[in-house]
């Protein structure tokens, strides 16, 4: 699939309030290309409740239900069995939240609505940080990263959200980046397909948040696979397969890009190398990607 | 465009919710139209969807809109996309 395939169709309209070099935007617009007008969106209180621009106006062409930061998955639940109900049938509903609404806040709901085996694809849009409010911490963020609320670095490593939502053993989880559109593409068609929960997780760069300049977006993403500080894997009837370059990296055919070509794109890790290098952390870091892979590499 | 007759508030979708975005713009994408291969890498990054896909692939940038943060400039492989500065209005 090459990105002309993809469809002409837009569902989100320009001049919405992202900054400019927003990944969310640039996510959302492959997103809803893949699921189409049938399609309804629950997002909790996030950035993208304010992307969607303010009343009586919105910037996005499907129909949105904007709901407590902590109850996005459980207002899902309820909205795919009120479809049920009304026999309407073919219409996705999709939960859209961030890392902070996944991770962190709507963690108990989200696990709630797998168990339910509720049928609705859950996103998460991971860029690590709370954005909205102004770059804090989240169960995201890497190691060492600058927030406002970890200024020297954070000192704890981030949570493997992935695999505690393997855990509910539901029919389809997968990973994607903004970077590769046909890979994020083909993830939500193939979610779409399947009945029952779905959970994608999308790696989004944030210029403002990770201190980059914002014609870097789509570039930092591209390297955070390159470097195998995110995966693309997919998970289906109980197994693990990866995609594209992590697939390369995972089989051992290719080397990942060493890690400090990532870090020193991003002025968040800025106190890993000034004023002077801190050997002890960036080693920290590799050990840690370096462990991920070997634990990917025992399941597949 | 249909108008629901429900309790709650609702909003109904437009082009422009926010205005004419172009004003932020520091900077202004050029496309030479000569150098581009049609592979509309800056159509599916663009953050706005402020570059026109035409009926025959090539594209066109919605300068209303743009908001000037130059990733097609950054992702274009033939160098398709130079940034200039814009003039003080």
């Amino acid at each position: 699939m090459a990105i002309k395939d993809l469809p002409k169709e837009e569902y989100v309209l320009p001049g919405s309030a992202a900054c400019p070099g927003c990944p969310a935007t640039i996510a959302l617009r492959t997103v809803l290309k893949a699921l189409g007008k049938r399609t309804i969106l629950v997002i909790p209180a996030w950035w993208t409740a304010v992307i969607q621009s303010w009343y009586p106006h919105t910037s996005f062409k499907v129909p949105i239900l904007n709901i407590a930061f902590e109850a996005a998955a459980a207002a899902a639940s309820g909205v795919s069995s009120g479809l049920k109900v009304l026999g309407e049938k073919d219409i996705n509903v999709v939960v859209w939240a961030g890392d902070g609404g996944t991770y962190d806040i709507g963690i108990q709901a989200l696990s709630g609505a797998l168990e339910r085996n509720t049928d609705f694809i859950y996103i998460c849009y991971n860029n690590q940080i709370y954005s909205n409010t102004g770059i804090q911490r989240s169960g995201a963020t890497p190691y060492a990263a600058w927030t406002t609320t970890t200024v020297g670095g954070k000192r704890e490593f981030n949570k493997d959200m992935g695999a505690i939502v393997m855990a509910h053993r539901i029919p389809y989880v997968a990973t994607a980046c903004i970077s590769y559109p046909e890979d994020l593409y083909k993830k939500v068609m193939k979610a779409k397909e399947i009945r029952g929960p779905k959970y994608i997780e999308i790696l989004t760069p944030c210029p403002p948040g990770w201190r980059f300049s914002m014609d870097k977006t789509v570039e930092v993403g591209r390297l955070a696979v390159e470097t195998g500080a995110w995966p693309l894997y997919e998970y289906e009837n109980g197994k693990m397969s990866f995609n594209g370059f992590s697939k390369l990296i995972l089989e051992g055919k290719v080397k990942r890009k060493p890690i400090e070509e990532w870090l020193k794109m991003q002025g968040r890790f800025r106190n890993l190398f000034k004023p002077k290098r801190d050997e002890e952390r960036i080693r920290r870091i590799e050990e840690f990607i370096e462990r991920m892979w070997e634990d990917f590499r025992s399941k597949v | 465009m249909i108008k629901y007759d429900v309790v709650t508030t609702i909003s109904y979708p437009k082009k422009g919710a926010m205005g004419k975005t172009g004003g932020w713009r520091a900077f202004k994408p050029i496309l030479d139209k000569e150098k581009c291969v049609r592979c509309l890498r800056c159509w599916i990054f663009c953050p706005e969807g402020a570059i026109i896909r035409k009926e025959d692939d090539s594209v066109e940038i919605d300068y209303d809109y743009c908001k000037g943060c130059g990733i097609c400039a950054n992702e274009c492989r033939v160098k398709a996309i130079s940034m200039v500065r814009e003039e003080s209005k």
